[in-house]
């Protein structure tokens, strides 16, 4: 997983590489190279921290894409057991952007709904990109609504460059779809707990959002639209995203202070990627500690609670 | 290219000047291309005596077509954007809304009350394509939200016409989270059992169509619109390939089973007044 980077993960992975010979070489002719092994992973450390600590929005948006990032399977493999995918929307197809099934979590039995992008060429092909089609969406929903018959808390896992746009997508109604979701979200009685792990594309993404709680990873994004499709409307110019990222305010701080998030869940020094297993701890943790909270609420007042929030979401003024 | 305008533009100028009509008082239709009256347009429902193209029509004269005369009374018209991200593309975001308020007229992209339709009380909302793009942002999430509610607690139908390009990227994900806002309202007037009308005007695309518009109990949508989520040019880009005739237009969306009319703007209001004669009657 190692083996991709970005341009600004460059001077950590040469200190890496350095620590790395160093090692090699004392083990090798038996010198001591311990104290400065020791030096270079302090300033490697500090390295992380300053770099990720001064990210721009659009360095961000490139972590939340980053091709090593955790994918949803991989957050159910290393947080769940016993998981068992279900298929199928019962009305056309199987879209394999957006996954689900039953797990265990802990003490729970609890239904995971995730998007899922592919690591290699031919799983991305398989997966789409992580750009559902109608299908997944309305496969969610069967799920959701599964979960919800036999009392079972309901999680998602949103990571998506956003709605398919494509011919079929439109001809079997993608708009209808997502708008279904967010309409039918809005009545299940089991807790919804959204956690953004990677891109929160658009209505694509919002399309399995509407949750009691709604997390994101540190170095997750949120976003109305693609930096990539908001500099080719607005500015004209498809090369303007780092401007465009800058605008669209879509990293998680600014997210929590526009109130559209409840908590944002810190990633291991260098990004969820340098660390799955330890992300994949954390979360786990979090969403424990959410369970319990939302278990003790009546089905009603899970309703409810959802409704108030997202009644509450924007920002105007009335004179 | 530059001789074939330069040939062209003389004619047209002969063509007017043959017809010797004051300029402002005519256009060309968008469709057929040819020369209608002003006054003629509007009289004639803004569709082209001609062809029967529908042209664009601005939120109060929407209003003005299906609410019967002199019982509108506008709700929430103080609500006025904010710019919580301070945004700015080419422009700033204040300066496009001091403009478009300017040359509409209105705060924001929809004109929400209420009044009577052939008889029936309802609350009525329209999109002003003219502000924005009918782009929304909290406020029209927020105005629609607050007929959607009016409408559940004085049993009120509820009617909405949509046309505006989807949510507005300028007030960023709170844009996006207006689709989820409105929508979860629409469950709550289900619930209330008060039926909803979702009229769809030219266009109807992105965040609108994937939030209330596509959630009516009845869905109708004016001939020729534009319906659809993705925008016709996003989707070409993506396949690289041309997209059908037709394609994401309001015949198409009724052949696929997502609408269930197409309805002439002219009999717009007599559909909607006997739907609700008919969800409203009580004896058999
Ligand atoms: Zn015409």
């Amino acid at each position: 997983m190692a083996g991709q980077y970005l341009d600004f993960e460059e001077p950590i992975i040469e200190l890496e590489k350095k620590i790395a010979e160093l090692k090699a070489v004392s083990k090798n002719n038996g010198v001591d190279f311990s104290g400065e092994i020791r030096r270079l992973h302090k300033k490697a450390n500090r390295l992380r921290h300053s770099l990720l600590s001064r990210l721009t929005r659009w360095q961000r948006t490139q972590l939340a894409r980053h091709p090593s990032r955790p994918f949803a399977f991989d957050y159910i493999n290393m947080m769940t057991k016993d998981f068992i995918e279900l298929h199928g929307d019962r009305h056309f197809g199987d879209c394999h952007s957006i996954i689900g099934g039953v797990a265990r979590l802990e003490d729970w039995s609890v239904f995971i709904i995730g998007q899922q992008k592919g690591r290699d060429i031919k799983e991305k092909m398989f997966r789409n990109f992580g750009m559902p089609q109608p299908e997944g969406y309305r496969k969610a929903l069967r799920l959701m609504k599964f979960a919800e018959k036999f009392g079972k808390p309901i999680i998602t896992l949103i990571d998506t460059p956003g709605a398919y746009p494509g011919i079929d997508a439109e001809e079997r109604g993608q708009a209808e779809a997502i708008a279904r979701n967010l309409y039918e979200m809005a009545n299940i009685s089991v807790p919804i707990i959204v956690v953004v792990i990677g891109e929160g594309g658009s209505g694509g993404a919002l399309a399995v959002g509407v949750g009691n709680r709604v997390l994101m990873l540190e170095n997750s994004v949120y976003s109305v639209i693609s930096p990539e499709g908001c500099a080719t409307i607005l500015w004209e110019d498809c090369k303007k995203v780092e401007e465009a990222a800058e605008a669209l305010c879509l990293a998680a701080d600014d997210l929590l202070k526009l109130g559209v998030i409840d908590e944002i869940i810190k990633e291991p020094l260098g990004g969820a990627h340098r660390n799955p297993e330890a992300t994949a701890g954390i979360l786990r943790r979090v969403l424990r500690r959410h369970l319990q909270e939302l278990t003790l609420l009546s089905p009603d007042d899970l309703i409810q609670q959802r409704r108030e929030k997202f009644r509450e979401m924007g920002t105007f003024t009335e004179r | 290219m530059a001789w074939f305008l330069r040939s062209k533009t003389p004619k047209e100028k002969l063509k007017v000047k043959k017809l010797n009509i004051p300029e402002g008082l005519w256009l060309k239709c968008d469709s057929c291309k040819e020369i209608i009256y002003k006054t003629e347009l509007d009289k004639n429902y803004r569709v082209c005596p001609k062809c029967n193209h529908h042209h664009r029509m601005n939120a109060s004269h929407r209003i003005s077509l299906l609410i019967d005369n002199g019982s509108f009374v506008g709700m929430d018209s103080r609500i006025t954007p904010q710019d919580p991200l301070r945004f700015r593309d080419t422009k700033r975001y204040k300066d496009r809304l001091r403009t478009y308020t300017k040359k509409t007229g209105i705060s924001d992209a929809v004109i929400c009350g209420e009044g009577m339709l052939n008889g029936h009380k309802v609350q009525i909302c329209a999109m002003e394509f003219g502000f924005m793009g009918g782009s929304m942002g909290s406020v029209v999430g927020e105005k629609i939200t607050r007929a959607i509610e009016r409408a559940a607690s004085e049993k009120t139908p509820l009617i909405v016409i949509s046309c505006s390009g989807g949510a507005r990227m300028q007030e960023g994900i709170l844009s996006l989270m207006q689709m989820a806002k409105t929508s979860v309202a629409l469950a709550q007037l289900s619930e209330a059992k008060v039926p909803y009308i979702s009229v769809l005007a030219d266009p109807a695309t992105g965040g609108v169509t994937a939030s209330f518009a596509m959630l009516g109990d009845v869905i109708i949508a004016e001939p020729n619109a534009l319906v659809g989520f993705a925008g016709p040019r996003v989707i070409e880009q993506t396949i690289k390939q041309k997209l059908p005739d037709g394609f994401q237009r309001a015949e198409f969306l009724l052949e696929h089973g997502m609408i269930d009319m197409v309805v002439h703007r002219k009999e717009l209001k007599n559909t909607i007044g006997k739907l609700l004669d008919l969800l409203e009657r009580t004896k058999t």
